[in-house]
């Protein structure tokens, strides 16, 4: 017997089991996020002083990142549309570029981190730096994550157009769901950690 | 009647599938990286089980060291049950590969790692315990029986059989992430059995892991800390897939209200388990990053620790770790105690022969507890000091969310209220449940009050009430679920006269330990103590009691020694159980051939016409009427 609801909507639900799924995944990474930013909140309020984000943060390094990321969003949702207009190489395009926009993302991050290290900036400095490493190393874990699957979708998953194409745009769209999320959690990471 | 016509054929032997089980599977895929539910959920069931065995030997040996202090402990008594217990298992394998001889083998290697702890000179010099070491088992048996015995039980083994059954679901929503939960979860134990023997030896700052205690910690606190991000991220996978299965794949005509109350209690759980867990793995996160990368999230500035500065830049709150940590831990509380109501529900009304009072009310007490849960965790911090006004907040929320548990339990009494009741080994451990839930419960209250909590808090009282609460509470509530569905997963019967037996020897003996613990309390003696509390005047009265427990204690393990054995004998030769064993109303038993096939869990798909309880129904043909039924 076959899962139902694999690939079609259930009536009474709207949904189809992954979009469900991937939700719920994303309320517990907004926990899993959440209590870090409380752990934020709570140390610098407690703290006796905290220094401001753009004094020791490249704030135009971010700020080039915070495009690339909106970007590749945007480039996520251009994939996602062009299968459901059925245009395949289009999706190629797209999804490689976003591809290429996190890796973009990732290589001027760790331009930002060697810049930190070489000034013998460590987590172990102070609380500032700890809880910056932390949500960003996270969050750039994150990225990885997502570019594994988005690789994943580009290349040998994409297989699945010519089987099952219905599934195979499901899953463009679940990965895009999670991949705005992570771009969601850098647009609260960057004024407060790089602005405030 | 409808009872399923397939099945009847079914080969009653451990591991048949049906005749229309899948062929081609190679062993592996079959048994040990399996995507079915069933298969799954027993993989879940025997690996906690194990582990509860375990985590309850390790508080055997710190009950030896209460009970007679800094005398040496007799190795070959703890740990030549096993041998004798696995050699027994051993026996009914008739020497065939096997689930005897996985579990046999297991339990006899249980049994040479406790020989091994009780020996080790480096914790047991001369066979004496090292306080540093009884404090690694406290850490080890809460972990144990919390993370890897009691939920891995409650929502992986049972939630994992017999929900996708009772909502009339071929298989989990997600199978490969099914598979991958057990698998996370199994690789979570084994670093947690590991941590044993690194240097130092495991975590031992409480299953709690408050710092700066738990920094200062050996080498055994990092591995517990890779250990629970294993355990979370196995627990998340494994919530997600319970709700998207619950949400979709409900057979048709099966809508929220018609749901069995066990479906209703995993449901609540899994949004438990998905919502309060990441802020503990966030916390662990942190706790790494403080271990491991020097940084100071829980550290304060100036932390003095014999005599010398911390080299820790400061900064942080130790209290941070606390409110993550209980932001969990008080949920954990209800993923506990909730999948058990549920197993109660179904037993209670089955065994009841009439319907469950009050369902409405049942389910919209199990939501709202599900809610609340989320805004008492700071109860656990009344002596933080972190303010009357937050203290009274906490202590109302408390004081609310005990309004819906009393519900369930009040609804649970009243169903039995007029039911010709079969006092069988599942329900008497059901019935046993209810007065032990609610000693456990009611012994919450003073804890609850910011003002009784100060006398209280830290001290035996609170580990009288929690275990009240979690081991002759959901612990009974699991063995009446093991009891109940045992014949639906193998197909036999558990046998009547030893599960009475380990009954009333388990009924007694858990009074034995606990209630001692609540007289403690009262008389100020404090938790986590070493010497048992020889050391303080005000304990010494008491003081004699501490041997009660542990007497209490050996004789439990005995009676579950009955257990195992009535598990491993009635499946190699037990009475066959027949279709719909129970004459239950539920789909699980009702519509799917027992034991059920392979993938696929039902001949044809079911179709829902009425609740989950309609037993004695006035008119009706016999005293149930299966939800399938459409008459």
């Amino acid at each position: 017997m076959e899962i139902p609801y694999t690939v079609h909507t259930r009536p009474d639900t709207g949904l189809y089991n992954a979009k469900l799924g991937i939700w719920l995944f994303l309320a517990s990474e907004v926990m899993l996020f959440g209590a870090l930013f409380t752990t934020y909140i709570l140390l610098r309020v407690g703290a006796l002083e905290w220094p401001h984000g753009s004094a020791i943060l490249n704030v135009p390094l971010a700020t080039v990142n915070t495009v690339v990321l909106i970007t590749s969003s945007i480039t996520m949702v251009m994939s996602w549309a062009s299968l459901k207009m059925k245009a395949f190489s289009k999706y190629r395009m797209y999804m490689g570029l976003t591809f290429l926009l996190g890796i973009g993302f990732l290589i001027i991050k760790s331009i930002e981190y060697a810049a930190k290290f070489e000034h013998h900036l460590f987590p172990a400095n102070n609380t500032f730096f700890a809880i910056y490493f932390t949500l960003t190393g996270l969050h750039g874990l994150h990225v990885i994550g997502g570019m594994i699957v988005n690789g994943y979708l580009w290349g040998p998953g994409s297989r699945m157009w010519k089987t099952d194409p219905e599934r195979f745009t499901n899953r463009v769209e679940v990965a895009g769901l999670y991949w705005h999320f992570v771009d969601l959690v850098w647009i609260f990471l960057f004024p407060v950690l790089y602005l405030l | 009647m409808s009872h399923s016509p397939s099945g009847t054929a079914a080969d009653h032997s451990a591991h048949s599938h049906g005749p229309d089980g899948h062929h081609h599977e190679s062993f592996l895929r079959k048994y040990v990286f399996s995507q079915d539910h069933k298969v799954i959920g027993i993989q879940y069931g025997l690996t906690s089980l194990l582990f509860l065995l375990f985590g309850f030997t390790l508080m055997m040996m710190m009950r030896w060291q209460l009970a007679y202090p800094e005398q040496q402990l007799p190795a070959l008594r703890f740990a030549l049950p096993f041998g004798v217990v696995g050699l027994i298992v051993l026996a009914y394998s008739r020497f065939r590969p096997g689930i005897h001889m996985v579990v046999g083998t297991a339990i006899v290697l249980l049994g040479w790692l406790v020989y091994w702890l009780a020996t080790d000179e480096a914790m047991m010099p001369g066979g004496i315990m090292l306080p540093e070491f009884y404090n690694s088992l406290g850490a080890m048996h809460g972990t144990i029986m919390v993370f890897l015995g009691v939920v891995p039980l409650a929502v992986g083994a049972f939630g994992n059989y017999v929900m996708p059954l009772q909502i009339g679901a071929p298989d989990m929503a997600f199978p490969k992430l099914n598979m991958m939960s057990y698998w996370v979860y199994f690789v979570g134990g084994v670093v947690m059995l590991v941590s044993f023997f690194v240097p130092g030896g495991a975590a031992n700052s409480g299953w709690t892991s408050y710092p700066p205690l738990s920094h200062i910690a050996t080498t055994g606190q990092t591995v517990w800390l890779f250990g629970m991000i294993f355990l979370i991220t196995s627990s998340l996978l494994g919530s997600v897939n319970f709700i998207v299965t619950v949400i979709q794949l409900r057979a048709k005509g099966l809508h929220f209200m018609r749901l069995p109350f066990f479906v209703w209690a995993q449901f609540v759980t899994s949004f438990l388990l998905l919502l309060a867990f990441p802020p503990l793995e966030a916390a662990g996160v942190l706790q790494l990053m403080d271990r491991l990368a020097g940084t100071s999230f829980f550290l304060p500035s100036g932390l003095v620790i014999s005599g010398e500065l911390l080299p820790n830049t400061g900064g942080g709150s130790p209290l941070l770790w606390q409110h993550l940590f209980w932001f969990l831990a008080h949920p954990e509380v209800y993923v506990l105690i909730l999948p058990a109501m549920g197993i109660i529900a179904e037993v209670i009304a089955n065994n009841t022969r009439k319907p469950l009072w009050g369902y409405k009310s049942l389910v919209y007490a199990a939501v709202f507890l599900g809610f609340t849960s989320f805004i008492v965790w700071a109860h656990h911090m009344f002596l933080t000091g972190m303010g009357t006004a937050i203290s009274s907040f906490f202590q109302t929320t408390t004081m609310i969310i005990s309004i819906p548990s009393v519900i369930i339990l009040s609804a649970f009494f009243i169903s039995l209220h007029g039911g010709s009741i079969r006092f069988n080994s599942a329900m008497l451990f059901a019935l046993a449940f209810l007065p032990m839930f609610g000693i456990g419960g009611l012994t919450g209250l003073p804890l609850g009050l910011s003002a009784s909590d100060i006398a209280l808090h830290d001290t035996y009282y609170v580990i009288g009430h929690f275990h009240y609460v979690v081991a002759p509470g959901t612990i009974f509530a699991l063995l009446a679920g093991i009891y109940y569905w045992f014949p639906k997963i193998t197909g036999r019967v558990l046998n009547e006269r030893l599960g009475k037996v380990h009954f009333w020897g388990s009924f007694v003996c858990m009074n034995v330990i606990f209630f001692p613990m609540l007289i403690q309390g009262l008389a100020g003696v404090s938790r986590r103590l070493y010497d048992g509390g020889a050391q303080y005047a005000h304990a010494l009265d008491v003081l004699y009691l501490n041997e009660w427990m542990s007497v209490g204690a050996w004789a439990m393990a005995l009676f579950q020694i009955v257990f195992i054995v009535n598990i491993f004998r009635s499946l190699r030769s037990g009475e066959a159980a027949k279709e719909n064993h129970w004459q239950a109303t539920t789909l699980e038993w009702s519509a799917a051939p027992t034991p059920p096939v392979a993938h696929g869990n039902f001949a044809k798909v079911p179709e829902v016409f009425r609740g989950p309880y309609e037993y004695s129904v006035p008119g009706a043909a016999s005293d149930f009427t299966p939800q399938n039924h459409s008459g």
